[in-house]
């Protein structure tokens, strides 16, 4: 097993202030892992320096032999322009940026696969449709067939399923499972707690230090989702330089505690 | 007859040959230009920009006259210096990037002006403000015609990902860097066809060969290719058609060709095909599915 990502001791915040703090641990290649955690506990910041939007204020991400650009990124609130005269077939294709770059054209093959996308997501028959007259669903559709087509080794997904019915959540997801059985690797930020249980096989619990991170049976715990929740969300105006410079050294995707708090006896995990 | 009112015009005198030529040209590169800036939101800073260049162009015009390179060069140094101050106080002061342009440009403005009226006439005052298309020599002819050709060339070449930047620039930070060269190449197209409409059109009405093409655009097309050959043919009607008027009327051209413009924009503002009012009090039964 190789580690497809690969964190040291990362920070990654805002104007100095952290928003994921010294957060240890690898990503198996072939790995489905739920990041779950409160509002404002990191997740889409740990995304965000995933794909390398964000740079880290101190530690580093290890990509292995991957670049950034090579990573397919759905970020949550995603900046579309909405009212763009573009229609779903365009905005799909983009997809295939990383083979056809600014100037590359679109042969046969890359329609064929295109039109794959598009009805993978079930959305034949809106290729002509202007993406201003997609609902939140079938914008979600759209954008999960762009994912196909990057063909990404690495997915990282900020909460797709938000917003979105069950019918729809349900389609989308079964293109995860179909990503997980391809043995890539695939961050998903989630909420729904119960979904995560039944669907994912490692969890990460994160409030913006990290909490528990293994098996999910043995992350999702009461005390383990307690202790996210007591942990403070808002940026401390005045905080103190951090003094913890060096991190506790740990085993990669080793369990964690945050400083301070033991792990509990019974949520030590057993990891697969 | 219609030889007389629509031809004769253009075979009979040379300076309105070259005043089409340079309309035509100029219509050409702004079209799409103005596309690009109503779709990024942008249509007000042209016409910011457009002010802006007037100091360098009248500090130009100080130096050596009604020099076409003298204008040029000045007018590009001072919008370049206008759009990096503003950028500047963006980033660095709680001013938003719009306050910012805004009071650069008006100050501009002002030095301009101040800087004209001190030495030159009013004559001269009203060549920069309104420009003079029936007054085209051959430089200025040229250079204008060398803008579009540029403009349609590097356009070309960042089309894709200038499109990708502006309908999902979250998405292009993540597959390529290539987003931030093409903005800023697109900015540097901006006022490289702002100096041209200075020319032709003087720094009031440079941006109208612009955006007026661009919103007509947007009233009859859906997707950005139809919207950009609408744009650019309305361009070319509206600076035949306005020279036209201009010659029978006797009406300044400048005017003349943006008044064509706007009436094109109000027949596409009651009566376009997407989203015009017409068609929105009066929208017909729906329909099944």
């Amino acid at each position: 097993m190789t580690a497809a990502l690969q964190f040291r001791n990362l920070t990654l915040g805002y104007d100095r202030h952290p928003a994921v703090h010294h957060l240890d641990g690898a990503v198996e290649s072939g790995a489905l892992v739920a990041v779950v955690g409160p509002n404002g506990a990191g997740k889409s910041t740990l995304f965000k320096g995933i794909v390398g939007v964000l740079k880290p204020l101190a530690g580093r991400i290890e990509r292995g032999d991957l670049n950034p650009q090579n990573i397919a990124y759905l970020p949550q609130a995603a900046e579309i322009d909405r009212t763009f005269p573009i229609n779903v077939y365009d905005m799909v294709a983009m997809g295939l940026w990383r083979r056809t770059g600014s100037f590359g054209g679109i042969d046969r093959a890359a329609r064929a696969s295109i039109e794959r996308a598009i009805a993978a997501v079930g959305l034949t028959g809106f290729e002509d449709r202007a993406i201003s007259t997609l609902s939140g669903g079938q914008m979600q559709r759209m954008l999960f067939a762009r994912l196909l087509l990057q063909d990404a080794r690495v997915i990282v997904l900020d909460e797709p399923f938000n917003a979105v019915d069950a019918k729809t959540s349900a389609d989308l997801f079964d293109l995860v499972r179909r990503w997980h059985g391809e043995r890539r690797t695939v961050l998903t930020a989630m909420h729904d707690l119960d979904f995560v249980r039944a669907n994912f096989p490692e969890t990460l619990l994160l409030a913006r230090e990290p909490v528990a991170w293994g098996r999910t049976a043995s992350v999702l715990t009461p005390e383990n989702l307690l202790t996210a929740r007591r942990m403070c969300e808002a940026f401390d105006q005045h905080a103190e330089l951090c003094a913890d410079e060096q991190a506790p050294s740990l085993p990669p995707s080793g369990e964690v505690a945050p400083a301070g708090h033991p792990v509990h006896e019974h949520s030590v995990p057993t990891r697969d | 007859m219609l030889n007389d009112i629509f031809i004769a015009p253009f075979t009979e005198f040379e300076f309105m040959r070259r005043a089409l030529a340079g309309a035509l040209a100029l219509a050409l590169g702004a079209g799409p230009i103005g596309v690009f800036l109503m779709l990024r939101r942008m249509s007000l800073v042209g016409d910011a920009m457009a002010h802006a260049i007037l100091p360098g162009a009248a500090v130009g015009f100080l130096l050596s006259g009604l020099s076409l390179f003298a204008m040029t060069a000045g007018g590009l140094i001072a919008g370049f210096v206008v759009a990096l101050l503003t950028g500047l106080v963006a980033r660095t002061t709680e001013l938003k990037e719009d306050a910012a342009l805004a009071t650069f440009y008006l100050l501009s403005l002002a030095v301009g002006v101040t800087i004209i009226s001190l030495k030159g006439t009013n004559i001269d005052l009203l060549h920069v403000l309104f420009g003079n298309v029936l007054a085209l020599d051959d430089q200025t002819l040229l250079l204008i015609a060398a803008n579009a050709t540029i403009t349609l060339i590097v356009l070309a070449l960042i089309y894709r990902p200038l499109v990708i930047e502006c309908v999902d620039p979250g998405f292009m930070r993540t597959v390529s860097s290539a987003g931030g060269p093409a903005h800023l190449a697109f900015l540097v197209l901006v006022v490289v066809n702002l100096v041209s409409g200075f020319h032709a059109l003087g720094t009031l009405l440079a941006v109208g060969i612009m955006m007026l093409p661009a919103a007509i655009g947007r009233f009859w097309a859906r997707d950005t290719t139809l919207m950009i050959l609408i744009a650019t043919a309305s361009g070319v009607v509206a600076g035949y058609a306005g020279l036209l008027l201009s010659f029978h009327s006797g009406v300044a051209s400048g005017p003349a060709i943006i008044l064509i413009a706007g009436a094109l924009y109000l027949g596409s503002l009651l009566f376009g095909r997407v989203g015009g009012l017409v068609r929105q009090a009066f929208p017909g039964r729906h329909l099944e599915a």
